[in-house]
């Protein structure tokens, strides 16, 4: 009994014990430190309560008239953003998905290029994007279709290519065994195991984008943002309200929708 | 591999010679294996875990590549081909595995129709459309292993045995001149176990071909096999029939003796 009493039994070594005390140590003086660059200036802070609260009486009641003059049909263009935006990102982010994921192409100055670009696309805020496709085609809402495509690539590339990873080797050795071609294995083998992931992944990408090309529109890139800048610009603050307002409805119901559809697809 | 010479009875004599595999240099699993299989009967290879026995049968159908030595079938080098080459051989090889390995969201009929890959283009596979004499013959062998009603059901709504089935079937799909099986019975029960070794060496026989399998289960290996091969640390230790499998043969097979009793 003693022998078994003498063994100990520790989840960590000290080794590990210090490391996850360095990291602890980090995240205290990250957040020390961030708050410190912040420069909260305590008046504004002391005001606050009070200016909101003057906004909000300002924005209420939201002006209902300015929907149908101008919110439906910027709202419309908005939709049209985000979907064609989307199915535009599909397109790229499957091929370079598939050249990310290590078990499909064993090669990785393949993969790095690939990560490389899907990094690139991520690394971008949509609404600089927006900026360098005004810049490229002009105001509209090509612009911002293309910079909700251009951020979209590399959330959906890197997520395809996750799941790729994760798929299971078994089905892809069985097809291998019968003499399958790689395009038969992608197509029969890869294909079924990351569909519910790729739809997934596909209808949250629209989600989010619904509403990044709400807000495109600050910059001239088309869509509901247009009608909010113009409303913010005149301080109209009930008509900005009533841009809020349609734009939470909207992520609302695309919310729904994206569940239901989720549920259906897996 | 034209279908004139399918048509004429080919020679199927599977014939190992000095094969080594190394996955690690220095390190060989499969340390100098000569085998010659008759051209068509059940070869059951026995053995502990870890001694090479999935590797041996993944090599023939170049699943593993071998390190070195020949393995000759249908007037092929399987050990030599590359790329294409070795692609269209596979298709003459099925191969039947532990897990299953269905693509579990797609139903019991593709899974069978995925056997006919290496020979349906890949955008007839993508409109699955496959050749009518493939479905044709998809229905014909899963009527065969006992799963006719089940051709439209998902991979995933399948027990164990019942996937199995699918999987022999997946194989014949080929039209295959040899059929390999890496421990096609040890995720089952028993019943089951004897019920799939059935349909493996019935089915085979009927197509005239021979089965390779590695298995756990001496009792079974003894059952249905003509011959059994036993390894250990990468060699071959015993080759016979199956009467001639005696607790000695086992000893020095799986090492120990407690357990023969």
């Amino acid at each position: 009994m003693s022998a078994a009493l003498d063994r100990e039994w520790t989840r960590f070594t000290p080794a590990e014990r210090m490391a996850r005390f360095a990291v602890y140590l980090a995240c205290v003086v990250a957040i020390v430190w961030s708050i410190r660059t912040i420069e909260i200036i305590p008046e504004f802070l002391y005001d606050a309560p009070e200016q909101m609260a003057d906004l909000l009486t300002r924005m209420w009641p939201p002006d209902v008239e300015y929907y149908p003059t101008d919110i439906h049909s910027a709202l419309v263009e908005t939709l049209h953003i985000a979907t064609l935006g989307t199915i535009l990102t599909l397109v790229a982010a499957v091929p370079l998905g598939v050249l990310a994921a290590r078990n499909i192409v064993p090669w990785w100055p393949v993969n790095s290029a690939a990560q490389l670009l899907l990094v690139a696309s991520r690394s971008v805020n949509s609404l600089v994007w927006a900026l360098l496709f005004v810049a490229v085609f002009g105001p509209g809402a090509l612009a911002g279709t293309m910079a909700i495509a251009a951020r979209s690539i590399g959330f959906v590339g890197k997520l395809l290519a996750e799941a790729l990873e994760e798929t299971h080797n078994g089905p892809i050795e069985a097809l291998r065994a019968a003499g399958a071609p790689w395009g038969a294995i992608l197509l029969k083998g890869y294909w079924p195991q990351v569909q519910p992931a790729f739809w997934g992944i596909a209808l949250f990408r629209w989600d989010i984008n619904v509403r990044e090309s709400a807000i495109l529109g600050l910059v001239g890139a088309g869509g509901i943002g247009v009608a909010l800048d113009d409303a913010i610009n005149y301080f109209y603050w009930d008509r900005v309200a009533m841009v809020l307002v349609t734009v939470f409805a909207v992520v609302v119901i695309a919310e729904i929708l994206v569940t239901q559809i989720r549920k259906r697809i897996i | 591999m034209t279908e004139a010479t399918n048509a004429a009875t080919p020679d199927r004599t599977l014939a190992v010679r000095g094969l080594v595999k190394e996955y690690v240099r220095g390190k060989p699993v499969l340390r100098g294996i000569d085998i010659a299989f008759a051209p068509r009967g059940m070869t059951a290879i026995i053995g502990p875990s870890g001694t090479g026995k999935s590797t041996l049968i993944r090599c023939i159908n170049g699943l593993v590549r071998p390190t070195s030595g020949e393995i000759h079938f249908m007037g092929l080098d399987l050990a030599k081909l590359r790329g294409r080459d070795l692609r269209l051989a596979r298709r003459r090889v099925g191969m039947v595995f532990q897990e299953y390995n269905l693509v579990e969201r797609l139903t019991v009929m593709e899974n069978a129709l995925s056997g006919r890959l290496g020979y349906v283009p890949v955008w007839r596979a993508f409109l699955r459309k496959y050749p009518a004499e493939d479905v044709a013959r998809a229905f014909e062998l899963l009527d065969a292993v006992g799963l006719g009603d089940f051709a439209h059901r998902r991979a995933d709504a399948l027990s164990g045995g019942q996937r199995q089935r699918v999987g022999i079937a997946r194989a014949l799909m080929q039209n295959p001149d040899l059929l390999l099986a890496d421990e096609p019975t040890s995720s089952l029960d028993p019943k089951t176990s004897v019920e799939i070794m059935e349909l493996m060496d019935g089915l085979a026989a009927k197509a005239g071909i021979p089965v390779v399998v590695n298995i756990h289960n001496v009792e079974l290996a003894k059952r249905f096999a003509v011959r059994v091969i036993g390894m250990t640390g990468g060699r071959v230790v015993f080759d016979g029939k199956p009467d001639a499998l005696e607790p000695k043969h086992l000893s020095e097979i799986y090492g120990g003796e407690s357990w023969l009793t």
